[in-house]
């Protein structure tokens, strides 16, 4: 199949790329870095390693896995890749999404190696809810960043659009919190301010309540606050892919 | 930068049905989640100074008042419901501790305790409120004596204990040393006497602070000597 086909060369590309070393090195920069910090700690030294592991690697998840997308889709667009690609007899469609596909891949990849060392710290049924919530957030965000790489195609935009959006659905939650607070000014400015923060988080999806840390120092949630999370994300997946796709077809190259 | 696109009619008709319906769901979804401020028992526990410190990336002053913001956000709820009074209080002063801690020059959490916290109508969470001005006082006295004052007020009138009000107006007078405090303000624990019918106690002060000549503006001394005047005579009357 070429989908499968593309998603194998998007792949090795990332292993030859190095993707599998710079894992690594996060790996061992959460666990050097939760290591010294317990030293320091008067007390829950294994919470705090838990959580500190868990914060950072869902991070650098998230970072690599951006990082990765943007610089092989805009290394491929530049380098004139893309037009070969498009000559050949594949739809635009299976271009697109086969090359998702080997991202999404590396996004699944990423978020199994991150989960096996929480296993030192958590029980395995909550480090497999959480890597299973950042395999999902992952993939998002691979999907944000394969958009935003193919529309702007230029680094530093894509790369601050897929940043600010993964920023900012982490923060809507807080944000909303704020704008419906005490002091909020009942004026039709102070109205249309709220009005827009609530119109901007209807198009966000919500990653403050995914691949939480407390999962894993607590108790695992709720199964139905869970699964009600993570297909947000799916379904957040699922627009951005569709957004992705209507773009490439109108795009002329 | 302008690109070259090609025509709509282009793109195949499942293209526009996926991306039609996942915006649909995504706006139905987000819509069905419950809004407004977050309830009472969504006040999650305290963070510490220092944990609050390192999340500020090096801004703290911003990032005390962004956390207010947050904070101030919890209970406030329906024009039905009494604001902040289902709060668990030792949580939010713990709230409110670690963001003075994070910028001690800031007065919106002894605004936000003295002014917005202490003002509801539980006696039990409101003591804890002014417990809080009043231990945070005692770090930085110049700075911080109008929300003690406030504190004092409350106390006196709101929760009508005038012991505690006399504590609280007693702490002013006894740790403010900078010029710009006024003189009601050291003068608080004075009145609260009288109220108490500590007459004697407030004869003394009032002598001794007409006599330390901090006082010189003559129709504030002619004030005050009047009022010493009252309660010799309330005194002599009271032991007749």
């Amino acid at each position: 199949m070429p989908a499968v086909t593309l998603a194998r060369s998007v792949l090795l590309e990332a292993r030859r790329g190095g993707l599998p070393w710079l894992a690594a090195a996060a790996l061992a920069l959460g666990l050097a870095l939760a290591a010294f910090l317990s030293q320091v700690a008067l007390t829950e030294s294994l919470t705090l390693q838990a959580a500190l592991v868990a914060a950072v690697l869902r991070a650098c998840a998230v970072f690599l896995i951006a990082a990765q997308v943007i610089s092989s889709t805009l290394r491929e667009i530049q380098d004139k890749g893309l037009e070969l690609m498009l000559s050949l007899p594949l739809s635009r469609s299976t271009h697109y999404l086969g090359r998702l596909a080997g991202f999404v891949t590396c996004g699944l990849a990423l978020a199994a190696a991150f989960a096996v060392p929480l296993l030192l710290w958590a029980a395995p049924g909550a480090v497999a809810l959480w890597g299973l919530s950042l395999a999902c957030e992952c993939a998002l965000v691979a999907a944000a960043a394969l958009f935003f790489a193919m529309t702007l195609a230029q680094l530093v935009p894509a790369m601050a659009a897929t940043i600010g959006l993964y920023l900012l659905a982490r923060s809507i939650g807080a944000i909303q919190a704020i704008a419906a607070g005490p002091l909020a000014e009942d004026s039709l400015a102070g109205r249309l301010a709220r009005h827009a923060v609530d119109a901007v988080g209807l198009l966000l999806p919500r990653l403050d309540g995914v691949t939480r840390t407390a999962w894993l120092l607590y108790e695992a949630p709720p199964a139905g606050a869970y699964l009600w999370s993570v297909a947000g994300l799916v379904l957040y997946t699922l627009l951005l892919i569709a957004a992705g796709l209507f773009d490439f077809h109108r795009r002329s190259v | 930068m302008k690109r070259e696109q090609r025509p709509l009619a282009i793109v195949p008709a499942w293209v526009f049905i996926l991306l039609g319906i996942t915006l649909c769901a995504q706006i139905a979804l987000q819509a069905a989640r419950p809004s407004g401020a977050p309830a009472a028992a969504d006040l999650p526990p305290p963070p510490g100074a220092r944990a609050l410190r390192l999340a500020s990336f090096g801004e703290p002053e911003a990032t005390a008042r962004l956390a207010m913001l947050y904070l101030q956000s919890f209970d406030f709820a329906g024009a039905d419901a009494i604001p902040y009074a289902r709060l668990d209080y030792p949580r939010l002063i713990g709230w409110l501790r670690s963001i003075l801690e994070l910028d001690p020059r800031s007065q919106y959490p002894l605004f936000s305790a003295a002014r917005i916290y202490a003002e509801v109508p539980d006696a039990a969470r409101s003591r804890l409120a002014l417990e809080f001005v009043y231990q945070e006082f005692l770090r930085d006295p110049n700075r911080r004596w109008p929300w003690l004052a406030h504190a004092a007020l409350l106390a006196k009138h709101r929760l009508h204990d005038l012991p505690l009000a006399r504590r609280y107006a007693q702490a002013i007078d006894r740790h403010t040393t900078a010029p710009g405090v006024p003189l009601w303000a050291k003068q608080m624990e004075i009145f609260i006497l009288e109220d108490m019918n500590e007459l004697e106690a407030a004869k003394i002060m009032l002598g001794g602070l007409l006599l330390s000549g901090t006082v010189r503006d003559p129709a504030e001394l002619r004030l005050l000597k009047e009022r010493l005047d009252e309660l010799d005579a309330r005194i002599r009357a009271g032991k007749r």
